[in-house]
């Protein structure tokens, strides 16, 4: 007998499924060996890192804080990566609708006006956009790597930041700490209860997930786009254009991470500082590949992977633990993930000889 | 002339990362494998060498320890891109992130912790030479080893049997399996090759170039080394030539407001960024130079049959 390594002609449904499903169950299990091995308790770590957090109402509130931004910037991230586009730098993107938001919230003339607030989600939409236009346009133009421009970009994004908080932006008021003024009230989320931080800006995160599911299922531009990503040669028999591809998929990303900048600014932060994001834009990453591009799949991977960040800093400040220990996780997540991919696509036969 | 010597020494020095990285991810790339997860690796390498100088073993065993943690760090990758025939792309993204994550943990404690960084050698007698001895033999020995493993690629690529079969991998898997060669152990080979130089790059820059461990501390060097691989069209001596450009632009903005540059610092800060864009415009947009040179298989998974 001898394992034989075939790809399957058509994945499963229930094989579909299980992987990621097997893929979290190992992550869970790898989690306990590691924090066996670093010699602390397993099972009341684990229940510190997923339970605990989620036994308060602030708690749920803070979850779902974090969860909507890596929702949301994972749905648009998920478009490109349908098309072989590979947008990395979202959080760069996010980072300049940050910027392009608040510039409206600042020096919008009228400070109690109901349009700040809608100006501000378009200008964050737009500022996303224009820098992910920026890859978009080298590699319709000019055939430049869209992984490495994006990535570029996002140090240049932060740069950008700092310079303004430590230069023109800066709170004259502020006792020389660099960040900006806070915007005004008008220009803020209404919370979504009482004293919780979570605020209205979820409702768009719930509105792009149905958006991006109607999208990725019934328009026709999206099977083209994912023609494209699949099968570039039959996508340019068809005369798909790969432009279309190009410029979908990173105005998609930018869009959405434009978005979750501003919401960060309009919700929990207040106003701009040289660190607006603990990562959103690279752990998106991750949470689109959990939710295997899938609007609802992204749903439930971006809830899991804002659970393992509040579980973190739980566990940071309960049991004293690095705060790298997140990262690792969401590492060995998308490890585990990624490896659970291959029973999508093969299978394993015992074969006689 | 002390500014000169200055500019061009220090060139020398930031250009050493990127070549023992880049360097590395071209034999990977050579044999048709895309491991983006460079980052991840000199980043780990940089955390291992710290610890290892911290925990009192002696520079030369904390620099090989970080180069065999870099291609340890490389097999995460080659298990999902290589044995499970992942998206090259995702699996090298998953390192990168996990790399990060894995030398966070490893350098907590150690944070701007200063060392005593790699003292240079200086060869005697010539290096006492007015001018020409400290531009050329005032450097550690890890710069001369990173020109020297330069020598040994090109060789070892282009006047080996060894080198051949490589590149025959990287062009055509299918026909190098067809006629007897293991593309996936040969790719292994590679793929943990360029892991071992990524973490001796990652090594250089925490105990000899900044000399201190500090969380990301390799500010995005990997995906330079990734493009200075497109750059130099995957030919080695343009890689060379690639890493002097960027560590000029490295010492440039050091040395910028010195030599007269009124820029707010970050503007200063972005130019190697900057300038990896443009050069990635100028190289792309000649499509045929990179037909020509590009390893045929790049970052297509292969799963033998049978």
């Amino acid at each position: 007998m001898r394992p034989l390594i075939e790809r399957r002609t058509t994945p499963s449904i229930a094989i579909t499924v299980a992987a990621p499903a097997a893929a979290t169950v190992l992550t869970v299990v790898f989690s306990f060996l590691f924090f066996d091995a670093l010699g602390h308790n397993p099972v009341s770590t684990l229940h510190a890192f997923f339970v605990m957090p989620l036994s308060s109402l602030n708690g749920i509130s803070e979850w779902l804080l974090k969860a909507s931004p890596l929702i949301l910037i994972a749905l648009g991230l998920a478009i490109g990566f349908r098309a072989n586009i590979w947008n990395i730098g979202a959080e760069g993107q996010l980072i300049l609708g940050a910027v392009a938001a608040t510039s409206i919230g600042l020096f919008y003339p009228d400070k109690e006006s109901v349009f700040l607030l809608p100006l501000m989600i378009l200008a964050g939409m737009l500022g996303g956009m224009a820098w992910a236009a920026i890859p978009a346009f080298l590699k319709h133009k000019c055939n430049t790597n869209e992984i490495l421009v994006t990535l570029m970009l996002t140090y240049v994004a932060t740069l950008l930041l700092s310079y303004l908080v430590h230069g023109p932006w800066r709170d004259p008021f502020g006792f020389n700490y660099p960040q900006t003024a806070l915007l005004p009230p008008a220009a803020m989320f209404d919370p979504l209860s009482g004293p919780y931080r979570v605020n209205n800006s979820v409702y768009i995160t719930i509105f792009a997930v149905g958006v991006t599911w109607f999208f990725t299922k019934y328009s026709f531009l999206s099977y083209r786009i994912s023609v494209g990503g699949a099968a570039p040669t039959a996508a340019r028999y068809a005369g798909y254009r790969e432009s279309t591809s190009i410029w979908l998929g990173l105005m998609a990303g930018g869009a959405m991470a434009g978005i979750a900048g501003m919401a960060e600014v309009a919700g929990p932060l207040g106003q701009l500082s040289p660190h607006i994001s603990p990562g959103y834009g690279f752990t998106a990453i991750i949470v689109a590949f959990i939710g295997r591009l899938h609007a609802v799949g992204i749903l439930l991977g971006g809830l899991f992977i804002s659970l393992l960040y509040i579980g973190g800093d739980a566990v940071q400040i309960s049991l004293g633990m690095s705060s790298s220990v997140t990262r690792i996780f969401q590492g060995a997540l998308l490890f585990f993930l990624l490896a659970a991919d291959f029973l999508i696509f093969y299978r394993i036969r015992f074969v006689k000889g | 002339m002390d500014l000169f010597i200055a500019i061009f020494t220090g060139t020398i020095i930031a250009a050493t990362p990127l070549i023992f990285a880049a360097l590395g991810e071209l034999v990977v790339e050579k044999s048709g494998v895309l491991n983006l997860g460079i980052e991840g690796m000199m980043l780990v390498g940089a955390a291992v060498a710290v610890w290892m100088h911290f925990a009192g073993f002696s520079m030369p065993v904390a620099i090989l320890t970080a180069t065999l943690a870099g291609s340890v760090a490389s097999l995460i990758f080659a298990v999902l891109a290589l044995t499970f025939a992942t998206n090259q792309y995702a699996a090298g993204l998953a390192l990168a992130i996990l790399g990060s994550g894995i030398s966070a943990y490893i350098g907590r404690g150690f944070g701007g912790a200063p060392i005593d960084g790699l003292s240079s050698i200086s060869i005697p007698v010539i290096s006492e030479i007015p001018i020409i001895g400290p531009l050329f033999f005032q450097y550690d020995p890890l710069v001369y080893l990173s020109y020297l493993m330069f020598a040994c690629i090109c060789w070892f690529l282009y006047r080996t049997k060894a080198g051949l079969v490589v590149r025959t991998v990287g062009e055509s898997p299918e026909s190098s399996h067809a006629i007897g060669f293991s593309v996936i152990r040969i790719r292994y080979m590679t793929t943990m090759f360029g892991g071992a130089m990524a973490g001796l790059g990652g090594a250089y820059l925490s105990i000899a170039y900044t000399p201190l461990w500090v969380e990301n501390m390799t500010a995005g060097k990997g995906w330079i080394a990734l493009a200075l691989v497109v750059f130099a069209t995957w030919r080695p001596t343009r890689i060379i030539l690639g890493a002097w450009l960027f560590g000029a632009m490295t010492i440039f903005q050091l040395h910028g407001q010195a030599l007269g540059f009124a820029l707010p610092t970050e503007v200063l800060s972005a130019i190697p960024y900057l300038a990896t864009i443009v050069v990635l415009v100028i190289i792309s947009r000649n499509r045929e130079i990179l037909k020509l040179h590009f390893p045929a298989s790049l970052a297509k998974p292969f799963k033998p049959s049978g």
